[in-house]
């Protein structure tokens, strides 16, 4: 049996909870990465790798790395920025996959930059130029603090130059030829705003997809549930039975293509979960019903947000699943969210948490 | 030399970097150019592309606030401040 490794990117740095295969007891270490923010972090698991994107206020922006699973770390920025003469400039590094034996960042200014040597130095590989309106990304107006940029890039396991990513208040946009060019994967979403472009001004805050069918995709955007049966061509909209339009995690089952969980929120400021009650949501039937899980959450002035990227799944035969707090929480289930339990408290606002199975 | 006093957030970064050392340098830049050479990586967590500083690093020549192209004179005391960023 595996144990299972928790990865929590935090304000103040990274951390790692690391349970048995019980996944009952967790031993917290951190926090790590001279506690730099740090905007997501992940295992690369061919390599055991832990990669960590983050954003120091007054160092600038790096990828941080350890191949020993946190015992000891370094920190590279080599190529990770955009040409002086463009204007362009790297104020965050957002997201982090590793794919195809290549490590993304994605960064803001919108671009994703490409590492071939374990996270030691870096390259541009696209800022995905040409799409409608993408001039306006570079505006500085554009870029409001708390901007991600590339919000996710999310790959595909079977095709290393197949992968997807999430411009920040744009929209979904699919590769297939390793990131040189890319297509808009809109249609069908719903936006309340005006839009200059009818392929873009989507505003995209989590994509899943089934592991078992690779047409079945899920997202939790900023204005409703939506869902694909197609690879992202085409998406309808599943909101019905939850409490809200709005959250940003998301997290697909990794053995029912119909399961899915999300974590609605209030939409207004405060953006945490309704009524001060937790609760995270599912759907065994693709979204046409929806089960509230409140089991072992806290129930009574519980004010508790969670970012795009703090729930996890891992892929367990009983999926366990795992999100982290704005106010520094990790509650886990071992039980496909049927019933939760706390396993950390008292951490930086956590804005990222990963799993990984370790042999 | 100018006398070169920098945060204990950059010396983290950097085995054997000191909190304070002599640097013969005739500008900010060159004094950070001199540091670059002996701890490579360290002019990028002081400035982004340009160069300029990155935005919460501050420089003070002789307790004046600097700029990159600010001149060192031959006993300058040079102080590299990790800024205002909150909690």
């Amino acid at each position: 049996m595996s144990r299972t490794l928790l990865l929590l990117g935090t304000r103040k740095g990274c951390f790692l909870l690391e349970s048995e295969s019980d996944r009952r007891e967790w031993k917290l270490r951190g926090p790590f990465c001279e506690s730099w923010p740090v905007y997501h972090a992940v295992h690369d698991a061919a390599s055991g790798a832990i990669y960590a994107a983050a954003a120091s206020e007054w160092h600038g922006s790096a990828v941080w790395r350890s191949g020993d699973l946190g015992e000891t770390w370094a920190l590279s920025s080599e190529g990770l920025a955009y040409d002086e003469d463009r204007g362009r400039k790297v104020s965050k590094v957002s997201t982090l996959a590793v794919t195809d034996g290549r490590v993304l960042v994605g960064v803001e200014a919108p671009g994703i930059f490409e590492s071939g040597d374990g996270g030691e130095s870096w390259s541009l590989l696209t800022t995905l130029a040409g799409q409608p309106g993408s001039e306006a990304w570079d505006d500085p107006a554009n870029q409001p603090p708390g901007h991600l940029g590339i919000s996710a890039i999310i790959p595909d396991a079977d095709d290393g130059s197949h992968f997807w990513t999430i411009v920040q208040g744009v929209g979904l946009f699919e590769t297939g030829d390793g990131g040189s060019t890319w297509t808009p994967r809109n249609r069908g979403l719903r936006a309340d705003w005006p839009r200059e472009h009818e392929e873009v001004g989507f505003c995209v805050h989590r994509l899943v997809r089934s592991p078992t069918d690779p047409g079945r995709m899920y997202q939790q955007n900023h204005v409703g549930m939506h869902r694909s049966d197609d690879g992202g061509h085409s998406w309808r909209e599943i909101t019905d039975g939850l409490p809200t339009e709005f959250g940003f995690a998301a997290a697909a089952h990794p053995h029912d293509r119909d399961t899915f969980y999300v974590i609605p929120l209030d939409p207004g400021h405060a953006r945490c979960m309704p009524e001060g009650r937790a609760a995270v949501w599912r759907t065994r039937d693709a979204g046409e019903s929806w089960q509230r899980l409140d089991r072992g959450l806290p129930q009574r002035d519980a004010h508790l947000g969670v970012l795009r990227a703090a729930l996890a799944i891992d892929g367990d035969d009983v999926p366990g699943l795992y999100f982290g707090t704005s106010t520094g929480q990790v509650f886990a289930s071992t039980d496909e969210g049927d019933s939760w339990s706390e396993i950390a408290a008292y951490l930086p606002p956590i804005w990222s948490v990963e799993v990984a199975a370790l042999d | 030399m100018a006398d070169v006093h920098l945060p204990t957030t950059l010396t983290a970064l950097f085995d054997d970097l000191p909190r304070r050392l002599e640097v013969d340098a005739a500008t900010v830049a060159e004094a950070i150019e001199r540091l670059e050479e002996r701890w490579p990586g360290v002019q990028a967590r002081l400035c982004e592309p340009g160069p300029v500083l990155h935005r919460h690093i501050h420089v003070y020549v002789d307790r004046e606030r600097s700029a990159l192209d600010t001149s060192l004179g031959t006993r300058s005391r040079v102080d590299v401040i990790a800024a205002i960023s909150g909690g």
